[in-house]
């Protein structure tokens, strides 16, 4: 096997199309298929083969042909030597063909895995000896790196192993993990803490406290699931094989018991010779349903294969199923439902105001604030009344920053007291300036919050001046892509921290089926233990660490990569990206692997009940002539049906095996239409 | 076919479906512990067994003890019906002074009732006892049909329950079954049946002067002919209703005294399928959704209706070998046509051929025309509907409870192909429950393939076959099917009550019986612990037409394409060289 696997992961990585899961990239490689090609025949090996139950049939039966081969050939032979050693080599490449597709399999996604993987090659550590910034390091091998130990990264270092950033706040360049080119923050506590392998400090430097072992990770743990023999079958592969097993017997029973029938038969008639076990044995293989037999692992290992190419690192096999059969889909408001932030959009005077003096203190109010929303005040009033930046520092002005105590921001410029912020906050500060809220400013805050925005009331000393409203941007395409979700017989839900108005405006536009508003921690994992006491399963995705609990109750838990190491912990997934949106992908994937599943079983049942028209007529064709009537296929001979047949059924593994690596295409159509097409499609 | 066959077909298929839906309703109620109108007489007796035995109604079972229940019930009725047999000659009420059956027979016949086999090796009226034929054939005929049911049930509460290891009590699931169904029909059944002159006495044999001397079986001559009666009407009823078809004669309801006219035939032609339609449509009832019974009464139909057709269609053909020796086949004024050879002249061709569509689609195996004597194809039809695996009706609850092993194979394809883990009514279906129902379809191929391979092989097997050819080999595999299915219709032709025979086929239905029924208490057990999924546009439906052509084309192919090859060895080769 160890021999098998370095062949392998030698050969050259495939181009990985990050975010086209789906791509018609080819299929195989030509050094790929030669790596495949030779650890099919290392596959052969029994203790390999008593994994699938099926084929280690099939091999048996080889294995019996063979030395009724060798038996023909010192001239004893039940048959013709010719015909017994065309069945034999029929039998041996349906051994052959089953490992093969799942060796392809194994190659392609430990191709993928690879160039994942190659990020993380050993690279010298900093090793800090107490474990914080300024104290003594000395340079380890990253693989000799534990869990706990504390490493120093400096500008330019590569960040040795998967961590959590204890010290430091730095600027790392993520790119070969993500694709996207721009460097990201990396600091400790909060949110923004996790760092990976592999990835690149820019400037300034980290204190990163290490958390896996090496061989712990998930990129390992992601490999090991596309590598066939340490894969771990998930219960549903396990009540396949069960199904598939039980099927075999009955074949099993069907073969043996026709000896003594056709033996009976001869006796009866008076006509024909006994059946030769190498014909049996041909049609016992005929009737095993070795199609999906032979497939049903390299479904898997694609399966898995396309989660990678999707940039998605699962821990489990099981996981990936799950989200085929996700319910309810909980999707955090921002950055997945609404761009990540909100943008101005009218300015709303108070009476007595004109609109242009409120646009002015409004900008005033923003030309110090960097936030988005600050940002898009400035635009919105150049936009409109073509008013410009001004320097605040030369005309003395006085910055007051956003603060969580006060929750507004302004400016203090000759006099004037400019602030802005929510409603009941600047109610609070005109009021402490002596005024109080003009009613029509209240009646344009409870209108604008009504209709899904957010009302910034600005205000001069103890005067306001009318409503700023900031609208949450819907993501294009997104209200289509809940409509499909829906079709697909699942529940999109919103959690948003806005209150309820908002929220379900918000909801309206974007065509979810339900939001959750004010979310806390707690109240999220409410809804998902209600969920699945109502027996749904619950997807959901999440990167703070007070998303960890929710994650952990979820059925399908993606984690962001930018996500914080508890996050990451929790979930079931991680998304590399760190594209909340990427759940309705994962969940396809997870439906067109379980689908491919069913349409090859169903199709390879199907495909071995036929052949027994082909082969059972022929066989008694000596004791009972009549009974070529049934000869439906017109199969000249009995040797003929048995061959054709034998030929037949390797080579469809081999057919099939483009169609287990990509899988059936799923449509987001109801299950009875799916049902309906997928029938269609394999009878 | 004339018309006055379909006619007839019509008949009784419209009255069973009519019948059916007032009795799904009331056995509904009884499995639900609802009142019923027998609860007023029945309920004092009911609680009066209980205590006497010492049963807690009110406690329920688990599984395992659910299935040993089961299991110790019917080993003490094996051998209450085993020495019951081998000591009815010192026993009471044997006017015809009949001795102790060979040991091998007796164990056939208690392994076959206890089975709700009914298998007969022996002939009724010259082997048992009055007290044999009540106390042990009756008696078990009525309690085998009622632990079936009990499993039924068992199982439903296993799809319906969520997060709990009970799933009812088997004493109780018994007693209610026989005490407020079985017992009740068949009592209506019975006066019927003596109304139109079935007979009811403990009376030995009648005793008539022949006018014309006959020859004797042992070639001397004969003054005078004993005619066997007995209390036949009361073990007609629940031999029909609880799909046993153990007749009190050897002819079986061909017999004029257990089937005198054509409303006694019809009656109890209803009867065989009364009680599974009806539990169709109580499943229904107890998983709240009815058009989940209604489909599986449906799928049931797709199959029965055709294969009644057929086998009418191919009797009423007439036999080639027949028109060849100059008879006239043809239906005309004068004469109903077809191949009338086994079957009674007072029931003509389709009251026959639907009553032997009906007796093996349902396990009841009762006759009341020579199955041996039809066409090749047309004794193929009753040979593939045992074949199906007696899950096309079946017996009353195994039958079901069959059909729902093979729906949750089929959900297992079909729910993969809508992209999610296979389900059905909201119960995740995983390796365990796939274990249980890789079983549970085993154990029938597994009895009769093995079964036919051995008596096929053996000398002791082949010496009765009584037919050359592959005339013969269908008798052995017919005797097999039916064992192995729990049916009891006999091919005859076949010497079976022999001691290799007897034992071969005994262990035939104790394979096809038992390895089914622990699987399916072990199912329910454990779909009864796990959760109930909601269902969605996503979910498979289970109710529909669609599903209902994917359920039929599993069942094809895991009950009858198992048998093509026999198939063509026996019946169908046997056509093909007839023409």
């Amino acid at each position: 096997m160890t021999t098998a696997i370095e062949t392998v992961t030698a050969a050259p990585p495939q181009t990985s199309q990050p975010g086209e899961p789906h791509g018609r990239a080819p299929l195989v490689d030509p050094a790929l298929l030669r790596a495949a090609i030779t650890d099919s025949f290392v596959k052969l090996n029994p203790r390999h083969m008593v994994r699938n139950p099926v084929m280690l049939v099939v091999e048996v039966g080889a294995v019996l042909s063979t030395a009724l081969l060798i038996q023909a050939l010192a001239g004893h032979g039940e048959a013709p030597t010719a015909f017994i050693l065309a069945v034999s080599l029929g039998l041996w490449f349906t051994v052959l063909f089953g490992n093969l597709a799942e060796a392809v399999a194994e190659g392609r996604g430990r191709a993928q895995a690879a160039s994942l993987r190659r990020a993380r090659r050993e690279i010298p550590a900093k090793v800090l000896a107490e474990g914080r910034h300024g104290g003594s390091w000395a340079h380890l091998p990253s693989g000799m790196l534990r869990a706990g130990h504390h490493v120093l990264v400096e500008p330019g270092d590569v960040i040795p192993a998967d961590g959590e950033v204890v010290e430091g706040v730095a600027s790392v360049d993520e790119s070969v993990i993500t694709g996207e080119s721009a460097p990201v923050i990396r600091e400790s506590g909060g949110d923004r803490s996790a760092v990976t392998g592999g990835t690149r400090v820019l400037s300034d430097w980290l204190v990163v406290r290490v958390t896996a072992d090496p061989g712990q990770t998930f990129l390992d743990r992601m490999i090991a699931l596309v590598e066939g023999a340490r894969r771990q079958k998930t219960p549903n592969e396990i009540a396949l094989d069960i199904l598939l097993a039980g099927l075999s017997i009955i074949f099993l029973l069907v073969t043996a018991s026709l000896l003594p029938f056709s033996a009976f038969a001869n006796h009866a008639a008076g006509a024909g010779a006994p059946l030769p076990i190498t014909v049996l044995l041909a049609l016992l293989v005929c009737l095993l349903p070795t199609t999906i037999g032979a497939l049903l692992s390299a479904i898997g290992i694609a399966g898995m294969d396309r989660l990678i190419r999707a940039n998605v690192v699962a821990t489990s096999g099981r996981a990936v199923e799950a989200a085929g059969d996700v319910d309810v889909l909980l999707l955090d408001k921002t950055g997945t439902i609404t761009l990540g932030n909100r943008q101005a959009t009218a300015f709303h005077p108070a009476s007595g105001v004109r609109e242009e003096a409120l646009a002015d203190a409004a900008q005033l109010a923003s030309l110090a604030d960097e936030t988005p929303e600050g940002r898009s005040i400035v635009v919105l009033a150049k936009e409109r009344f073509g008013l410009r930046g001004r320097d605040l520092g030369a005309a003395g002005a006085n910055l007051v920053p956003f603060s969580a105590h006060t929750r507004m921001s302004g400016v203090d410029l000759g006099g004037r007291r400019i602030r802005k912020g929510a409603a009941d906050a600047i109610e609070a500060w005109v009021r402490s300036q002596g005024g109080s809220m003009q009613p029509d400013v209240r009646e344009w805050a409870e209108l604008v919050a009504r209709e899904g925005g957010t009302p910034l009331v600005v205000a001069d000393g103890a005067r306001t001046l009318g409503v700023v409203r900031l609208k949450d941007v819907v993501k294009g395409g997104i209200r289509s892509r809940f409509a499909e979700l829906r079709r697909m017989g699942i529940r999109t839900v919103m959690i948003t921290g806005d209150n309820p108005l908002t929220a379900a405006a918000i909801a309206a536009e974007a065509g979810v089926d339900d939001f959750l508003a004010e979310a806390t921690p707690e109240a999220k994992l409410k809804l998902i233990r209600e969920h699945q006491a109502a027996g749904r399963l619950v997807a959901m995705t999440g990167d703070g660490t007070n998303d960890a609990p929710a994650l952990a109750q979820a059925d399908v838990a993606v984690a962001m990569n930018t996500g914080t190491q508890a996050a990451k912990e929790a979930g079931n997934m991680v998304d590399l990206d760190s594209n909340p949106t990427k759940l309705l992908e994962i969940v396809e994937i997870g439906k067109q692997l379980l689908m491919t599943r069913g349409a090859l079983t169903t199709f390879s049942i199907a495909n071995d009940v036929a052949k027994y028209f082909a082969i059972v007529p022929a066989m008694f064709l000596a004791t009972y002539p009549a009974l070529g009537a049934l000869n439906v296929m017109h199969l000249a001979t009995p040797t003929s049906a048995v061959l054709s047949a034998v030929i037949f059924n390797a080579l469809i593994i081999v057919a099939l095996i483009p169609l287990a690596l990509r899988g059936v295409r799923y449509r987001p159509i109801g299950a009875p239409a799916l049902l309906r097409r997928c029938c269609g499609a394999t009878c | 076919m004339t018309a006055w066959s379909l006619a007839q077909i019509t008949l009784a298929l419209g009255v069973l479906l009519l019948a059916a839906v007032p009795l799904g309703r009331h056995m509904a109620r009884v499995y639900e512990g609802q009142p019923t109108l027998l609860g007023r007489p029945l309920r004092p007796l009911e609680r009066w067994l209980y205590r006497w035995s010492g049963v807690d109604p009110e406690k329920e079972m688990e599984w395992k003890a659910y299935a040993l229940a089961m299991l110790a019930f019917h080993l003490v009725g094996f051998g209450a019906v085993y020495l019951l047999q081998r000591f009815q000659g010192v026993l009471p009420l044997n006017p015809d002074g009949l001795g102790a059956v060979e040991p091998t027979s007796a164990f056939n016949t208690a392994v076959s009732f206890v089975t709700n086999t009914n298998w007969q090796g022996y002939g009724g009226e010259t082997t048992m006892s009055h007290l044999t034929q009540m106390l042990a054939l009756t008696v078990q005929s009525f309690v085998s049909a009622g632990s079936g049911m009990a499993l039924l049930v068992a199982l439903i509460r296993g799809l319906t329950r969520r997060s709990t290891r009970e799933i009812g009590n088997f004493w109780v699931d018994m007693t209610r079954s026989t005490l407020y169904v079985l017992l009740p029909l068949s009592l209506v059944l019975a006066l019927a049946l003596v109304s139109q002159g079935v007979v009811q006495t403990f009376r030995g044999h009648a005793t008539a002067t022949l006018v014309e001397a006959a020859q004797g079986s042992d070639g001397s001559p004969a003054t005078e002919q004993r005619i066997a009666v007995g209390p036949v009407a009361s073990q007609i009823a629940i031999k029909q209703l609880g799909t046993n078809g153990g007749g009190f004669f050897n002819a079986n309801s061909a017999h004029p005294f257990e089937n005198p006219t054509p409303l006694s035939n019809l009656l109890e032609t209803l009867s065989i399928l009364l009680i599974p339609a009806a539990l169709c449509l109580t499943f229904g009832i107890m998983v709240r959704d009815r058009r989940q019974g209604w489909a599986l009464l449906a799928a049931m139909l797709v199959v029965l209706v055709p294969a009644i057709l057929l086998t009418t269609a191919f009797e009423q053909g007439g036999n080639p070998a027949l028109t060849a020796a100059g008879a006239d086949q043809h239906a005309s004024a004068h004469q109903p046509g077809g191949n009338m050879e086994g079957k009674e002249a007072r029931f003509g061709i389709a009251s026959s051929t639907t009553w032997a569509a009906f007796t093996t689609a349902a396990s009841n195996g009762s006759v009341n025309s020579m199955h041996d004597s039809y066409t090749p194809l047309g004794g193929l039809v009753p040979l593939v509907l045992m074949q199906l695996g007696e899950v096309i009706f079946g017996g009353v609850g195994s039958g079901l409870y069959g059909m729902l092993v093979l729906v949750i194979i089929a959900v297992f394809a079909a729910g993969l192909m809508v992209g999610r883990t296979p389900e059905y009514l909201g119960k995740k279906i995983e390796p365990f429950e796939m274990k249980m129902a890789a079983i549970a379809i085993l154990a029938m191929p597994l009895a009769v393939l093995v079964g036919a391979a051995i008596a096929v092989a053996l000398p002791a097997g082949t010496a009765t076959i009584a037919n050359p050819g592959p005339h013969g080999f269908s008798e052995v595999l017919y005797a097999f099917s039916s064992a192995g299915n729990n049916n009891g219709s006999a091919f005859a032709g076949l010497g079976a009550n022999t001691p290799f025979y007897n034992v071969m086929l005994g262990l035939a239905m104790l394979v096809g019986r038992f390895v089914i029924k622990v699987p399916v208490i072990a199912l329910a057990g454990s779909l009864a612990a796990k959760k109930i999924a909601a269902s969605g546009a996503g979910t498979l439906p289970t109710h529909t037409p669609m599903f209902v052509g994917w359920l039929l084309a599993v069942v094809i192919i895991v009950g009858g394409l198992t048998f093509f090859p026999a198939l063509a060895l026996g019946p169908i080769v046997e056509h093909l060289m007839l023409h």
